[in-house]
């Protein structure tokens, strides 16, 4: 714990902290471009110049310098003033003045600090340096002129990403940031190096030219791309979500966003259902809201009434279509949409209970069928830093690539049953081990077999809980917590053969089962449900809603409302308090607080952000035989997971150029 | 020192070089350069590597070599890390080529000891030879480049030849060096003024002199 002394005034800094850090704890504010608290340092940039005594007598960069007793540090003296303006006055000599025609001009690192640090004109009048611009696939746009050579998108693909694949080619003057044969960034993380860049030389290209900071309304948000729930802010403009960008959440998504979605927001105004719609001699027709209504009234379908959760609704939605099924005299809810029946009785057993930022922490990680890079692209770089930390980690299932070093056990779930010695030895030792059920583990009863394992291994200690389930929809968590669960999963829903299937945007199931029933459809997008829908009732997507989603590790988080649903669209709760009135039941709420309360007083954990607590895990069921292939895993193309996802064209170039290896000719500008 | 660029990928440079590999000799060269570093560091022997393969694809060509595409990626799989820090290894040091070049790279340095010493003279030379900088010659004999301080400031104005520098060049040595060369023979490298060892003083020493035949103790002196 070194003491030292900060523009004169003495504070304690942590052991192992910089210069830069003690000046911030000290709440002065150090410009820099090259470092970001999250990657290596470079201290390439040079803004961070401050005087360090004792030293050499010149201006040291504070990003590199290690703090230690009884320096003394000055960030406002006419040295480090000079220096600063000197390190500005080069930075600027070769980035071009377009800041009009930059899209990164409003929230421009550069821009700002030559502001708030610069010396205000510039004597440099001779020809500024040009670089060619480096193609880097569908998502980044390039502007390599404006680059300041920070590296820190070099250090994101290589650290956090973990997919070595932007380089500095060349060197000084000459140097240029760029991708081995201009080929694109294809991992699922790539956009986060937009947000890395300091200056307008990676930015956004779906995004290009829509809007300036300034204008956009900004909104916090969950992202339903995935089960982690990552924080999100939804920048908007009159009616609508322009870009998604990640919110700072060390628990949950730390200051990443994956691709998915980030991108996703191009869906929300493409294929749109935004007024009624009925089928009529096999045929969709445009539809009133009465007309609708009435529709639904003739299906008079009694208690024979089931509902169907998609992967993107919120817990509220959810809670007011069980009321009404309720009301109706229905229990047959279900949001497990593919067919899987895990047993969801004690809910510790389907929870990622080691939590995101706790994974870290591992030192011994076995995988049971997750393609993790897909089904939750941020918990991999969890456990990619698990494993810098010198976690050991095994897969049981088809091989993919992991970023890390990781021992795959092969495909058949058997090896559980018999399991490496190499492997026993180590999660013998291991003081946190943990077991991580996905995807493709559920469905060959992972859930069991897990437990079982936990148990032989010990994984549930003081202050540590090893067993983990991921799942991939963002309502999963909130939806098991409302009672969307049958025994046998959705088989159940389909013997009941009900007379009416209310489907929340449930876009993933086989319909075909449910060839005698009526569907009705509650959802935003003219995707797959839509297709077989008997009465389309147009809803809101996630950004047109308040709501409350529980993401893989039980966190209760609330998402904001951002703009309004387009054309006749209505929030989904909203529909089905009409649709209660349509059917003559009362489901017992008449606004959304009304709601909302009746959630908490029903499932009182929806009702405080945060983790949920649900308590001791079961015991692992006896005589559990693990068997089973796993041939593949859940998700067949990363980027079209949902209904938002696979309208989105942006997230559709993506699928077509990075997966299915497409290609496009670039547009001359 | 001219933008480099690497040669760009080309289905006659996968045709000529995607099929790459050590040759015997050189194979266990490798094998011995990264046998140097710890295991799990073997990354650490890219730069050895990259000039075992650069001279590799010299004895190919009769040049002094130079690094496609291919052959990084080569050295890449050879040594089990990302492509792209390869090519920024060698893209980033000038004395890997990554372009071409001709029999012999001539190399003349131009900062400012060997500029105040001639080097326009000796880069003269070397235009008169039919060389242009950054071009190699139409007969694959020579390419011709301008490069930084090579340290041979006390030996100025030098040029380096492939392997071999030239030092204390005057236009006629420097003629006399490219034509020795281009008619195969060796010239003698190193100094080319008669009576010079290495970069000993012209004319005998001007200071220590009293050092020069028996040790002396100038602290008295100071």
């Amino acid at each position: 714990m070194p003491k030292l002394k900060v523009d004169g005034v003495e504070l304690e800094v942590p052991a192992g902290a910089t210069v830069l850090q003690a000046c911030e704890l000290a709440g002065k504010e150090i410009p820099r471009f090259c470092y970001h608290e999250r990657l290596s340092i470079a201290g390439n940039c040079r803004m961070c110049l401050v005087e360090v005594k004792p030293g050499p007598p010149k201006p040291q960069a504070s990003c590199a310098l290690p703090a230690s007793e009884g320096q003394e540090i000055r960030t406002d003296s006419e040295m480090v003033k000079k220096a600063r303006e000197g390190v500005m006055e080069f930075l600027l000599i070769n980035h071009p003045l377009d800041c009009p025609i930059c899209d990164q001009g409003g929230e421009c690192d550069l821009q700002d600090q030559s502001v708030a640090y610069g010396r205000g004109a510039s004597r440099y009048h001779e020809n500024k340096r040009a670089v060619t611009e480096k193609y880097m696939g569908p998502l980044i746009a390039t502007t390599m002129t404006r680059c300041i050579h920070c590296t820190r998108c070099v250090r994101f693909s290589e650290e956090v990403a973990g997919v070595d694949e932007i380089g500095a080619l060349y060197r000084g003057e000459n140097m240029q940031i760029s991708t081995y044969l201009e080929k694109a960034a294809k991992h699922e993380l790539s956009a986060n190096v937009i947000d890395l860049c300091p200056v307008g030389a990676l930015t956004s290209k779906p995004y290009a030219f829509e809007a300036r900071p300034w204008e956009l309304k900004k909104t916090l948000s969950i992202d339903v791309s995935d089960a982690l729930g990552s924080n999100t802010r939804i920048d908007s403009r009159g009616r609508e979500a322009l870009r998604i960008l990640p919110r700072v959440n060390d628990d949950v998504n730390e200051e990443w966003l994956s691709d998915r979605g980030r991108y996703m927001v191009d869906g929300l105004t493409r294929r749109r259902l935004d007024k009624p719609w009925l089928r009529r001699d096999g045929k969709l027709v445009a539809a009133s809201w009465a007309e609708a209504f009435d529709a639904v009234a003739k299906i008079n379908p009694g208690s024979a009434v089931a509902v169907i959760a998609g992967d993107l609704v919120d817990c509220e939605t959810m809670f007011a279509a069980k009321k009404l099924a309720g009301a109706l005299g229905s229990t047959l809810l279900e949001g497990r949409q593919t067919g899987l029946a895990y047993d969801c009785s004690n809910l510790a057993a389907v929870n990622f209970n080691s939590t995101l930022a706790g994974i870290e922490e591992a030192d011994a990680i076995l995988i049971v069928g997750s393609m993790v890079r897909d089904e939750a692209p941020l918990l991999n770089t969890r456990l990619r830093k698990a494993v810098k930390r010198g976690a050991k980690v095994w897969i049981v299932g088809p091989e993919w690539d992991p970023t890390y070093p990781a021992t795959f056990l092969g495909a058949d779930l058997a090896v559980l049953g018999d399991l490496p010695a190499e492997l026993t030895d180590v999660f013998g030792k291991a003081t946190k081990p943990a077991i991580i059920v996905g995807g493709a583990g559920l469905a060959k009863g992972g859930i069991a077999a897990g437990l079982a394992f936990a148990a032989e291994f010990n994984l549930i200690r003081e202050g540590w809980n090893g067993f983990n389930v991921i799942h991939m929809a963002a309502s999963r968590m909130g939806g098991l917590m409302l009672g969307y669960a049958q025994k046998g999963g959705i088989a159940d829903l389909i013997a009941a053969k009900p007379k009416m299937v209310i489907s929340l945007g449930a876009d993933e199931v086989d319909y075909t089962a449910f060839a005698g029933s009526m569907i009705v459809h509650i959802g935003h997008h003219g995707d797959k449900a839509a297709h077989v829908a008997d009465v389309i009732l147009p809803a809101a997507a996630f950004t047109e809603k308040d709501g409350t989603y529980v993401n893989t590790e039980g966190r209760v988080q609330l998402a904001e409302k951002a703009v309004f649903a387009p054309g006749d669209a209505r929030e989904d709760w909203t529909i089905l308090r009409a649709m209660a009135d349509a059917l003559h039941v009362s489901v017992g709420f008449d606004s959304f607080e009304q709601l909302r309360a009746a959630m908490v007083a029903e499932v009182p954990a929806l009702g405080t952000e945060g983790l949920a607590d649900y308590g001791p895990l079961p015991a692992a069921p006896a005589g559990v035989k693990p068997e089973g292939v796993i041939a593949g895993y859940p998700i067949k193309d990363r980027y079209l997971t949902n209904a938002i996802a696979r309208s989105s064209p942006t997230l559709q170039r993506c699928s077509a150029e990075l997966i299915h290896g497409e290609t496009f000719a670039e547009a001359a500008e | 020192m001219a933008a480099r660029h690497a040669e760009p990928d080309s289905p006659e440079l996968r045709a000529r070089w995607g099929s790459f590999a050590w040759t015997e000799a050189n194979a266990a060269k490798a094998k011995e350069i990264v046998a140097r570093y710890p295991a799990g560091r073997q990354r650490s022997a890219v730069m050895p590597l990259l000039d075992l393969a650069q001279r590799q694809v010299g004895a190919v060509e009769n040049t002094q070599g130079w690094l496609p595409l291919p052959v990084m990626e080569f050295v890449a799989r050879e040594l089990d890390m990302p492509v792209i820090r390869v090519l920024e290894v060698a893209t980033f040091y000038t004395m890997y080529n990554i372009q071409p070049v001709g029999r012999f790279h001539v190399q003349v340095c131009g900062t400012t000891p060997c500029q105040l010493r001639g080097s326009d003279d000796i880069m003269a030379a070397c235009k008169a030879k039919g060389m242009k900088k950054g071009h190699t010659t139409a007969d694959g004999l020579w390419t011709l480049t301008e490069v930084e301080c090579m340290g041979n400031c006390s030996s100025a104005p030098m040029v380096q030849i492939n392997d071999d520098n030239y030092e204390d060049l005057t236009a006629e040595s420097v003629t006399h060096v490219l034509d020795e060369l281009a008619a195969g023979r060796q010239p003698k490298t190193g100094t080319q003024l008669p009576g010079r060892h290495t970069v000993e003083p012209i004319g005998g020493p001007t200071t220590l002199v009293a050092m020069v035949g028996e040790n002396h103790d100038y602290r008295g002196e100071w």
